[in-house]
């Protein structure tokens, strides 16, 4: 009888949670199509696209196309060089050796590091060497120092599954290192390099705080989106949310599409 | 090749891009703290002064309290949060797959843009919000609350609806490896649900507490756009301080700031992976 009612206030607190996670996300997304007369909250005065329209016809609210270009750009480099460098860090990582214990904390250091910090170090020590910052170059740089911490700890997860004597079995059975890697062990890890990809690109493609100091003069979406809220006081702000959130939904969901079918494959 | 070098050239790309983005970066924002500001630009010259401001303005303490509270009251109210869930998903649902399901759908809004996720909070919480319109329709109240945006209520609240996540995503998994067998035994020789809690699944919980208190606290304290933003410039933390001294170009302040603010979280974290080996238990 006890446990039944604790089941039923659990159930109760887990709605309310996901209702808590989800409301306000839907709330503007409804917003977002409010009529041409309404405002940035409920009543619906009507319902249209004009919002989003206006995002491409209007010059209010500066380079949002080029900022949706630089953040993918560089949220895939950011990708890219998450998983390759991830894995073959995870798989450094398996075994102790001179220097690992230091390497792991300044893993840990930089993902703890307030992201502001980051940056300001990012930009001075450009500046100091004579260097301007740029979104390429600066900007990817301070994106991975949180995207590569965070790659280190799924390999360490994903690693946890993988049996070292597969690869032992390969090579005894004749196969080059390089074989061992390109038929072992990589398509067994591949359903979790799939989401360290996922990790790597939402995360740049989202990162603010290490961005602020460190883009130079062009601004990536999150940016450009910041400095908005401070000036839009009209729909068009919650347009861009539905947006980008149904582009980080599309990705999700293409992600974890591709991690059921290449686990299904075996 | 011996597997000492193997390994060492495996991790090789991930130390340099780490030394050159996150090391150097904090041995300049030490080395900046140190330098000379003539208030119109900074050079390499060794100063105290910008300690000492730091240090003698009754401001500094005042923000770090406040940052302190912040992410005090924040982990509380996550830690609770997300340990409940966890709870929940994996003792109350039996079925794996809904769990996993389930799981996930906590999960998704991690990968969606934190600006945004916050910015949402706004129709809810102003004067004519949801909550006070709703509240005026049902005669709880007869004039809006004034308290429910632009407010310590609407920083706490967005802290919590944001990085709840960071809590209840390490306490699952570390919950999830509890072997069911040993709450059995337990409930067999006649412990109540309580003492399993406080005996088992708290303990063996720690790990994933460990991990989510280091994400959350950490996140909060390097925080400056929310609490910017949510408080209507009403409040301010370490960062939001230091924010304006970057943007009046006192580099130098902003990094004895910084300096202090970063000894104060490694200096957290440190203790915490003191108590808890997290690298050995995320390897089990």
């Amino acid at each position: 009888m006890q446990s039944k009612l604790t089941f039923w206030v659990l159930t109760a607190v887990f709605v309310l949670f996901i209702l808590f996670l989800y409301g306000p996300m839907i709330a503007i997304f409804i917003l977002s199509f409010q009529g041409p007369t309404g405002g940035m909250t409920f009543p619906m005065r009507g319902a249209s696209l004009h919002w989003f329209a206006d995002l491409f016809e209007s010059t209010r609210y500066g380079d949002l196309g080029g900022a949706f270009e630089r953040s993918i750009i560089l949220g895939l480099l950011a990708m890219l060089i998450t998983v390759t460098v991830s894995f073959f860090a995870g798989l450094g990582f398996r075994r102790k050796f001179r220097g690992s214990g230091v390497l792991f904390y300044l893993a840990i250091i930089s993902l703890v590091m307030p992201g502001v910090l980051t940056g300001l170090g990012i930009g001075t020590l450009f500046t100091t060497l004579g260097l301007q910052t740029n979104w390429l170059v600066s900007g990817l740089g301070a994106h991975l120092t949180w995207t590569l911490p965070f790659g280190l700890l799924i390999m360490f997860a994903v690693l946890n599954h993988f049996n070292g004597s597969w690869e032992e079995a390969a090579r005894d059975a004749g196969a080059k290192r390089r074989q061992v890697l390109t038929q072992v062990t990589l398509p067994i890890l591949f359903p979790g390099l799939i989401a360290v990809a996922l990790f790597g690109l939402t995360l740049s493609y989202d990162e603010f705080p290490r961005s602020l100091l460190t883009v130079g003069t062009k601004n990536t979406l999150p940016l450009q989106v910041a400095s908005l809220t401070s000036n839009v006081t009209t729909p068009a702000l919650y347009a861009i949310g539905t947006l980008t959130t149904a582009l980080s939904l599309l990705i999700i969901a293409a992600a974890f599409a591709a991690i059921a079918l290449t686990g299904r494959k075996r | 090749m011996t597997p000492n070098r193997l390994s060492q050239l495996s991790v090789l790309p991930f130390a340099a891009i780490l030394a050159i983005f996150a090391g150097l970066p904090l041995v300049m924002v030490l080395l900046l703290s140190f330098w000379t500001f003539d208030g119109l630009e900074y050079r390499a010259a060794f100063t105290l002064a910008n300690f000492a401001a730091v240090f003698a303005s009754p401001v500094t303490w005042k923000i770090f309290g406040n940052t302190l509270r912040y992410a005090a009251i924040t982990w509380a109210i996550t830690l609770v949060l997300g340990f409940t869930v966890s709870f929940y998903l994996v003792f109350h649902v039996r079925n794996l797959k809904l769990q996993i399901g389930l799981f996930l759908l906590c999960t998704i809004p991690f990968w969606t843009s934190t600006v945004i996720r916050m910015i949402s909070w706004i129709p809810f919480l102003g004067r004519e919000g949801l909550f006070n319109t709703g509240l005026m329709h049902l005669g709880l109240i007869h004039q809006p609350l004034e308290f429910l945006l632009f407010s310590d209520f609407a920083v706490i609240l967005t802290y919590v609806n944001l990085f709840t996540l960071f809590m209840f995503v390490p306490i699952f998994n570390a919950m999830a490896k509890i072997d069911k067998n040993v709450i059995e035994a337990a409930l067999d020789a006649g412990a109540t649900g309580f003492q399993i809690l406080r005996t088992i699944i708290i303990p063996l919980s720690r790990t994933g507490i460990a991990l989510g208190t280091i994400f959350v606290v950490t996140l909060v304290m390097g925080d400056f756009f929310v609490v910017r933003v949510m408080s209507g410039g009403q409040s301010s933390t370490v960062v939001s301080a230091m924010k304006n001294n970057i943007d009046q170009m006192y580099y130098p302040q902003a990094a004895a700031m910084a300096v202090l603010l970063i000894a104060v979280v490694l200096g957290m974290v440190a203790s915490i992976l003191r108590v808890v080996d997290v690298r050995a238990e995320l390897a089990k």
